[in-house]
């Protein structure tokens, strides 16, 4: 369950991960988990705008947009392509 | 919803009044299809109001089931109870009967969108532990099926614990004859168990049960052990009374360590959401329909932009150019109705009041309609499909380094066709800085009503020299658009760095599928918006017109009547046919000129002038721009009148006398350097009391508009003082 590193931010256009920890400690990140981030889920990294941010993820088939500086703080172990 | 069973009476002993008044709240998630579901069960029989004390929309509808009416409250969108947004506070409020002047309400109907269960469920199971009568709407079960979603609703109702869920597709009507009925017969439903998916906070709950002083719903401790003794909570700690009171910090803490409450909140819910999910949905949602085609298409950066830019252009032209004919055929329609009257009441202050005051107030108020029409259907359009969280998104990152939020954007280019419709639409705004700051920027962008001032101005007095490809005039032209651009993000920069210095909210936007707007709805919102600006801000639009109306036909002079009838009468001796006609003319608009120099416009314009001089600007110049206050392009009317060549002057005529206008010392008045000035001072001042109702209504204050009137007259002012002193020095 190593996570790598990896973070919403690090994921590839297309690719999946899980989310493995989330640093609770900001607000502005307990509002994000509000909205279903949390240790457990699966999101995709589905696109992002121009010069990569915002960056928009997909989470139980529902589209959600965070900037960079947010997804950093969720850690994600990838899920390998083709699964 | 008290003591329903105790007394059973039969339901045609009870008079009708009595069976009107329960209240259901339409509680769900932003974007689950909650609005569009409202306006199909209430239609037109909805109400538009503010919550006491903020900006925020109250819609209540009715509901008629047989001989039933019921009223529904659709709550702002919320994601949790635990509230964080001005909207969630609202909703959450609502929820707990503690809104001011709002009773609790006696059910809830959830809006339940089948396409995003996960957030859904999450506000589903707060919602039970309310235990209020509780109906649920599943809503876009078409789009989740096409997406390759399918929903087992026994399960679900299982997993809910026996909460009714009706499937219905708003767009179509599919499954609301239903829906109607079991809102109609909610009131004799029992609320269904709690589901107890956090032992520990059940458990802490209780501890704090036994020792309050007064009975307290299980809801109500959740929100204190959540949230904590907030503000709003308040009435819930009294409930609590001492004891409780002092023992909710320690069980707070033992129940959460040092983990925030929301995180640990979110973490348990959605484990919980996550398991309900694998029993009752039977495939993870697939991306094959034309939505998902398109959106991934348009979800790459650079098609999603260049697609952007598109739609902006388009709803930019069709505001621009499809509302201009028909506001012509207003004015056109307001002048002549008004000549009309003239005619038939005869020349009086009565006459002119109603024509020239009433008619003309009542006009500039109407004309702003295909404007506002335009706009908010395109954005309507644009928001029910699920286009403007996009847009949102992609714009984000340079909406941000100005210092405002990707979604400042509509309401940022709509301006640029008028302010009004464009500051009505920063209502998509969720952060109230942002709003404001965005708010305050839109009057900059270069509205239609500009043009004319602009291009009278520029005609006349900028020499059309060719400078590289363009031309000198269209450089003016042009520079007055990108001052105006510049002036507006700079002043957003200034107010978000002081008045409205705050955190950077997270930008989380939910992006909704495309999906196809109903038109029924999208009508009544059309209506809705429609209304408010005819009632808001048409009121103070028609007051502000009638008073600079009474300024400049009051006081009348005793001595310029019989003066005209003496000229006219001298002019008859010498002239005929076509000539005297003219003459005739002429000796009104000089007589018209004469009033309007010695009416308290015209006073105050001669007052004002001191103040007015160095920026070059004669008593003439300085009435036309007072009388301007209601509505910029005014200005154009009033200078044909001071200049004595008709309200209703061609250009050539009004410029040529501009041009000959001087000073008693016999300089020039309109020189280069004073029209580039004056151009400036068009280009900030607020001179459009439209725009000044609206930022009241919008930001449920005076103190914006004040302020923006204020700050935007007095740039203009140092812009054209500026101007005037380097040009001539």
């Amino acid at each position: 369950m190593k996570s790598n590193g990896s973070t919403l931010a690090t994921l590839k256009r297309g690719q999946k991960g899980i989310i493995q920890f989330v640093d609770a400690t900001d607000p502005q990140v307990q509002r994000l988990m509000v909205l279903g981030l949390v240790e457990g889920a699966e999101v995709e990294h589905a696109s992002s705008a121009i010069g990569g941010d915002p960056m928009e993820f997909r989470l139980f088939g529902c589209g959600i947009s965070l900037r960079q500086e947010h997804a950093k703080y969720f850690k994600v172990s990838p899920v390998a392509a083709g699964d | 919803m008290t003591k329903r069973s105790e007394i059973r009476v039969p339901a045609n002993d009870i008079p009708l009044a009595k069976r009107t008044n329960a209240s259901i709240a339409v509680v769900g998630n932003p974007n689950s299809g909650k609005s569009t579901l409202f306006n199909r069960l209430t239609g037109l029989k909805q109400r538009i109001g503010n919550y006491p004390g903020v900006t925020v929309e109250r819609h209540i509808g009715q509901l008629k089931v047989d001989d039933m009416v019921i009223e529904l409250v659709d709550l702002p969108g919320t994601h949790s109870l635990s509230a964080h947004s001005l909207e969630e506070h609202i909703a959450v409020d609502v929820i707990f009967g503690r809104m001011q002047g709002m009773r609790e309400p006696d059910g809830i109907l959830v809006v339940l969108d089948a396409t995003n269960l996960y957030q859904g469920l999450f506000l589903v199971q707060q919602l039970i532990d309310l235990k209020l009568p509780m109906v649920i709407a599943l809503t876009m079960t078409d789009a989740a099926e096409r997406s390759g979603v399918g929903i087992d609703i026994d399960r679900l109702r299982a997993a809910l614990g026996g909460v009714p869920i009706y499937p219905v597709v708003a767009t179509s009507g599919a499954g609301l004859p239903k829906l109607r009925q079991a809102i109609a017969d909610m009131e004799s439903l029992t609320p269904v168990e709690r589901i107890v998916v956090w032992p520990e906070l059940t458990e802490a709950a209780g501890q704090l049960a036994q020792d309050a002083k007064e009975p307290i719903r299980f809801a109500e401790l959740e929100r204190l052990l959540i949230d904590g003794p907030t503000d709003a909570n308040r009435p819930f700690l009294e409930k609590l009374g001492r004891d409780a009171r002092d023992k909710l910090e320690t069980v707070r803490d033992s129940l959460f360590g040092i983990e925030p409450p929301i995180a640990r909140d979110a973490r348990i819910r959605y484990a919980w959401v996550r398991q309900v999910l694998a029993d009752v949905q039977h495939s993870a949602p697939p991306f094959h329909s034309w939505r998902t085609r398109i959106t991934s298409f348009l979800n790459r950066p650079v098609p999603g932009t260049i697609g952007l830019f598109l739609v902006m252009a388009i709803v930019f032209q069709a505001v621009f150019a499809w509302a201009t004919p028909i506001m012509d055929v207003i004015d056109a329609g307001a002048a002549t109705l008004g000549a009309s009257v003239m005619r038939a009441l005869g020349e009086g202050a009565f006459s002119s009041l109603i024509a020239d005051g009433v008619i003309a107030g009542v006009g500039s108020v109407v004309i702003f309609l295909p404007q506002i029409l335009i706009l908010f259907l395109f954005i309507i359009l644009l928001e029910d499909s699920g286009y403007l969280a996009r847009a949102a998104y992609l714009m984000d990152r340079a909406m941000r380094s100005v210092g405002l939020s990707g979604q400042s954007i509509i309401p940022m280019i709509s301006s640029f066709a008028c302010a009004v419709p464009g500051i009505m639409a920063t209502r998509v705004i969720p952060n109230r800085r942002d709003r404001i700051a965005t708010i305050m920027a839109a009057p900059f962008m270069t509205c239609s009503a500009r043009l004319p001032v602009y291009a009278l101005l520029i005609a006349a007095f900028v020499p059309a020299k060719p400078v590289g490809f363009m031309n000198l005039q269209g450089l003016v032209l042009f520079g007055l658009y990108v001052f105006g651009i510049v002036a507006g993000i700079l002043t957003a920069l200034l107010i978000r760095k002081t008045a409205l210095r705050g955190p950077k909210p997270p930008f989380a936007l939910m992006l909704p599928e495309f999906r196809r707007p109903n038109l029924q709805t999208v009508f009544i919102q059309l209506l809705g918006r429609a209304r408010v600006f005819l009632y808001r801000a048409g009121t103070v639009i028609f007051t502000v017109a009638v008073i600079v109306w009474a300024l400049a036909y009051f006081p009348r002079s005793e001595l310029i009547a019989p003066e005209v009838e003496r000229q006219k009468t001298i002019a008859a001796y010498t002239l005929s046919g076509a000539e005297l006609a003219a003459e005739y003319q002429r000796i009104e608009n000089s007589a018209a000129a004469k009033q309007m120099e010695q009416s308290w416009l015209g006073r105050a314009g001669h007052f004002v002038e001191p103040a007015f001089a160095p920026l070059g600007w004669d008593w003439r110049v300085s009435s036309a721009v007072i009388a301007g206050f209601p509505a910029r392009e005014v200005v154009i009317a009033v200078l044909g009148t001071v200049y004595a060549v008709g309200d209703e002057a061609d250009e050539g005529t009004l410029s040529s006398r501009l041009k000959s206008s001087t000073w008693p010392d016999g300089r020039k008045v309109f020189t280069l350097p004073m029209v580039i000035g004056l151009l400036i001072f068009y280009a900030c001042c607020l001179q459009c009391a439209a725009t000044l109702a609206v930022i009241r209504r919008e930001t449920n204050t005076w103190r914006w508009p004040v302020f923006a009137w204020l700050y935007m007259t007095l740039l203009g002012y140092i812009g054209a003082l500026l101007a005037f002193q380097l040009g001539s020095a």
